[in-house]
């Protein structure tokens, strides 16, 4: 298992989040919160897009597949977006894909949208710590692993795959 | 797959930053570069204490041509920090420069983690995305567009005319834009400045009518900025020119028609004297407006308002100025790179109800004694109360709306030097005793201190403590008739009531009512309170987060003048930089719609840009790379998934996503 959940304390488990940021507002933000010195849980993984509008459904429906416990997806407040509405659409995405989820099973708060500018270093640090301990509340995932995902061709390296191992499932 | 050199193999260079301790106190870097080592493809991983510099980037160059590396990463800091370092480093070793991927292990591991285990573990996850993503990258040319080569300056007040005139004196041209007017700002309103006590006037009217003669400036005043499209180097922008009801050419502005007006007598609220004197319909804004023309307001004309006057300003102007009319008319305008000067709103006392401004009569603003102690204010530099009578006692309570949780958290720069400016200057005029109450007095300036002293010398009184209330509630003789400030002294600690005839508001500076349509009009970012973002605090103060945008002047932040000459100064120069270079190189990150489109139009309707348009021959939607500014929305709209941006193609995602989960 992974080393977060080894030097985990609380109920044991350490959930694994990808965050999906824009590259103007919220990447930005986390960026600030660094600067200033804002520590904060370290269970987000940050993957950097230009625009909240780049995110297809399946990127998070792959994050989940691939093991994560949570997504959060952050984008600039709405009317703010460096692509004029970039936001607006990543919304009605994420409202629909909410739906979807629920209908997989999946608990809705494992997927957060939030509106964090670039000058709220302190949003990211409370957002992140938040949906922490919301999904440490929830529990793992656990999703049933997919066979060879992800795998590189010829590629020798033994890592962590889902959690599904863990569970048998 | 492109350009893999050598044998076709993918062979990638993993380098990981101490930046110092920065990292390195964090983060356990010798176990990150062992880790590296095992990853997929990585033929080589090392460590240095500082990357950025030029031995850091020279190690870079060289394990490339040593190792023959074909993709790089760089696991330091925020790549909105170095990756044009390390992408420049990379070109110089012979690779394409998008061959490159940065980690954010410093921002967004070392410096906001507890422990480092916690960050080790997260350094591993970021380096292993990085690593899968970069074995997905393409080899990318930089797209070069040229420039337009004129400016747009938003906002005439100090910074705004600073910012004009440098960029017109260099014989480029500039088209100013006010919308009051007349340009001059805030400045033009003010009658001495701090510290040196120059008149404000005198050091602005002349760069003024500069701005009005200028060869290169197009000065549009009583204009607005409604629209703006395109991109660095190439904005269009849609200016509204308002309806003065006088045509600007013909004008002189020599007042006949004011004079001539139905009305014999000003009666309407005077802008520019902030309602302290009244104007008629017909007004030039002040003596030294610039323009020097005259407007009519269309709230108070008759002619406008019910079309029922006989009209005598036109009868009086011998030019035929006038014209009722006149419709707001638009213009169109290219320009390469724009600079914002907004500037600032006063903050509105009556939101402390406590002082009593607006209930008491003699109670004032800083801005409003600015006009009483002026020459050509609206009482001839006289000092004076609501009565007509000279004060004997004035108390000045600095900081309102400024270091106070619930108005606004910030110093707002200005107010204990304006304050002591006007102690000074009330003092000179009337000879009253002079109270200043502060928290703080801040005279960090050059200069500053020595007038803070030069003011303490004239005997004017000042007492440590935030002002708890004005009242005219009088317990004392003494007090009858007065304005009571209560206060506690908290260099004595007692509880004060200081009576006094007149009472002034160092009010502090705002961000402008409407900032956020400029905001969204030219698309940047704002911080806490409404200031505009600067792009970074220290090292790009007047850039901004949208390229070809600067700002500069107290819509970033409260400054004195000295500062928004300086900053407006700094902004030309940074707009003259992107023009004179005649050319931008964009980011290739632009959408492309594959072959086996289907047509169904769908990236069309997301597109916010008007990019994509269908081929009408192929039936295949088409992104115009120009148009394009990639945002990557169509492509996550796109059914069949034949859209793919540069940069940030659905397969080198996933691959991200797949090195952040599954190896820590």
């Amino acid at each position: 298992m992974s080393e977060v959940s080894k030097s985990s304390s609380g109920n044991g488990f350490e959930p694994r989040i990808v965050g999906f940021f824009c590259n103007w507002c919220t990447y930005t933000a986390a960026d600030l919160a660094g600067t200033s010195r804002l520590t904060y849980a370290p269970n987000v993984r940050v993957l950097r897009v230009m625009c909240s509008g780049r995110l297809d459904p399946q990127f998070i429906l792959d994050a989940f597949r691939k093991g994560a416990d949570g997504v959060l997806i952050g984008g600039c407040h709405p009317g703010d977006c460096h692509y004029q509405a970039g936001n607006h659409k990543a919304l009605r995405r994420y409202t629909l894909l909410k739906r979807l989820l629920k209908t997989m099973g999946i608990e809705e708060e494992r997927v957060r949208l939030e509106w964090i500018s670039a000058s709220e270093g302190d949003k990211v640090q409370r957002v992140i710590n938040e949906m922490t301990e919301d999904i440490r509340r929830l529990g793992p995932l656990r999703l049933p692993p997919i066979p060879h995902a992800g795998r590189m061709p010829g590629e020798a390296v033994e890592r962590v795959s889902s959690i599904g191992q863990e569970t048998g499932l | 797959m492109t350009a893999i050199q050598g044998d076709g193999s993918i062979r990638i260079g993993v380098f990981i930053c101490h930046c110092g301790i920065n990292i390195a106190a964090k983060v356990n870097i010798s176990e990150v570069v062992e880790f590296a080592k095992t990853l997929p493809h990585v033929a080589y991983a090392t460590d240095y204490q500082f990357l950025c510099s030029d031995p850091g980037q020279e190690l870079i160059k060289t394990h490339i041509r040593e190792n023959n590396l074909n993709r790089i990463v760089v696991a330091s800091c925020s790549p909105l920090m170095h990756e044009v370092t390390f992408r420049r480093a990379a070109g110089e070793a012979g690779l394409n420069p998008f061959y490159v991927q940065m980690a954010n292990i410093r921002e967004q591991v070392s410096w906001v983690t507890k422990d480092m285990k916690s960050s080790t573990t997260k350094a591993k996850a970021l380096v292993a995305a990085a690593v899968r993503r970069v074995a997905r990258h393409d080899a990318l040319e930089v797209r070069q567009v040229p420039v337009k080569a004129d400016v747009l300056v938003v906002g005439g007040g100090i910074a705004g005319i600073q910012a004009a005139l440098t960029i017109a004196n260099s014989d480029k041209k500039v088209y100013l834009v006010e919308r009051e007017p007349t340009i001059g700002g805030h400045m033009a309103q003010f009658d001495k400045t701090f510290p040196t006590l120059d008149c404000a006037a005198c050091i602005l009217t002349p760069k003024m009518s500069s701005v009005a003669v200028h060869p290169n400036i197009t000065l549009l005043t009583f204009s607005e900025v409604v629209s703006v499209e395109g991109y660095t180097g190439n904005f269009r922008v849609r200016i509204k020119r308002k309806p003065r009801y006088v045509i600007e050419d013909k004008c002189v502005g020599c007042n006949a028609c004011v004079d001539a007006c139905i009305y014999k007598q000003p009666r309407f609220p005077d802008e520019f004297n902030v309602g302290l004197s009244k104007r008629k319909p017909v007004y030039m804004p002040f003596p030294q407006a610039t323009p020097s023309v005259v407007l009519i307001d269309p709230e108070s004309c008759i002619q406008l308002k019910k079309g029922t006057c006989k009209m005598p300003c036109v009868d009086a102007c011998d030019r035929n100025a006038i014209d009722f009319n006149q419709k707001e008319e638009f213009l169109d305008v290219d320009v390469g790179a724009i600079i914002l000067a907004t500037g600032y709103q006063p903050f509105n006392p009556s939101r402390i109800p406590e002082y009593g401004y607006g209930k008491y009569p003699n109670v004032y603003t800083g801005l409003e004694v600015e006009r009483l102690v002026n020459a050509a204010g609206p009482t001839q530099g006289q000092i004076v109360l609501k009565d007509g009578t000279k004060p004997k006692s004035v108390g000045i309570i600095h900081c309102v709306g400024s270091r106070d949780q619930k108005t606004n958290p910030y110093c707002s720069r200005v107010c204990c030097m304006y304050s002591l400016k006007l102690a000074h200057l009330i003092k000179e005029r009337t000879e009253a005793e002079v109270f200043n109450f502060y928290i703080d007095m801040r005279a960090a300036g050059k200069g500053y201190e020595e007038f803070y002293d030069r003011v303490m010398s004239e005997q004017v009184q000042v007492i440590r403590g935030r002002v708890a209330e004005v009242t005219d509630w009088a317990v004392t003789p003494e007090e009858e008739g007065k304005l009571v400030l209560r206060v506690e002294d908290t260099l004595v600690g007692v509880a004060r009531r200081i009576p006094v005839d007149m009472v002034v508001l160092s009010v502090g500076l705002e961000p402008q009512p409407d900032v956020e349509q400029v905001q969204r009009l030219f698309n940047i970012s704002c911080s806490k309170g409404g200031w505009l973002l600067e792009r970074h605090p220290k090292l790009a103060p007047v850039s901004t987060f949208t390229d070809g945008i600067f700002i500069a002047g107290a819509c970033q932040g409260p400054k004195d003048i000295p500062d928004c000459v300086a900053q407006a100064g700094a902004a030309a120069g940074e707009a003259m930089a992107l023009i004179d270079k005649g050319h931008v190189d964009l980011e290739p990150n632009a959408a492309h719609v594959r072959e086996n489109c289907s047509g169904c139009r769908t990236c069309i309707s997301a597109c916010p840009f008007h990019a994509i348009s269908l081929d009408k021959e192929t039936g295949l939607s088409v992104v115009n790379e120009a148009l394009c500014k990639g945002c990557g929305t169509c492509v996550a709209s796109c059914p069949s998934g034949v859209a793919q941006q540069q940069m940030f193609t659905d397969e080198q995602i996933y691959e991200e996503i797949e090195g952040i989960m599954n190896y820590v």
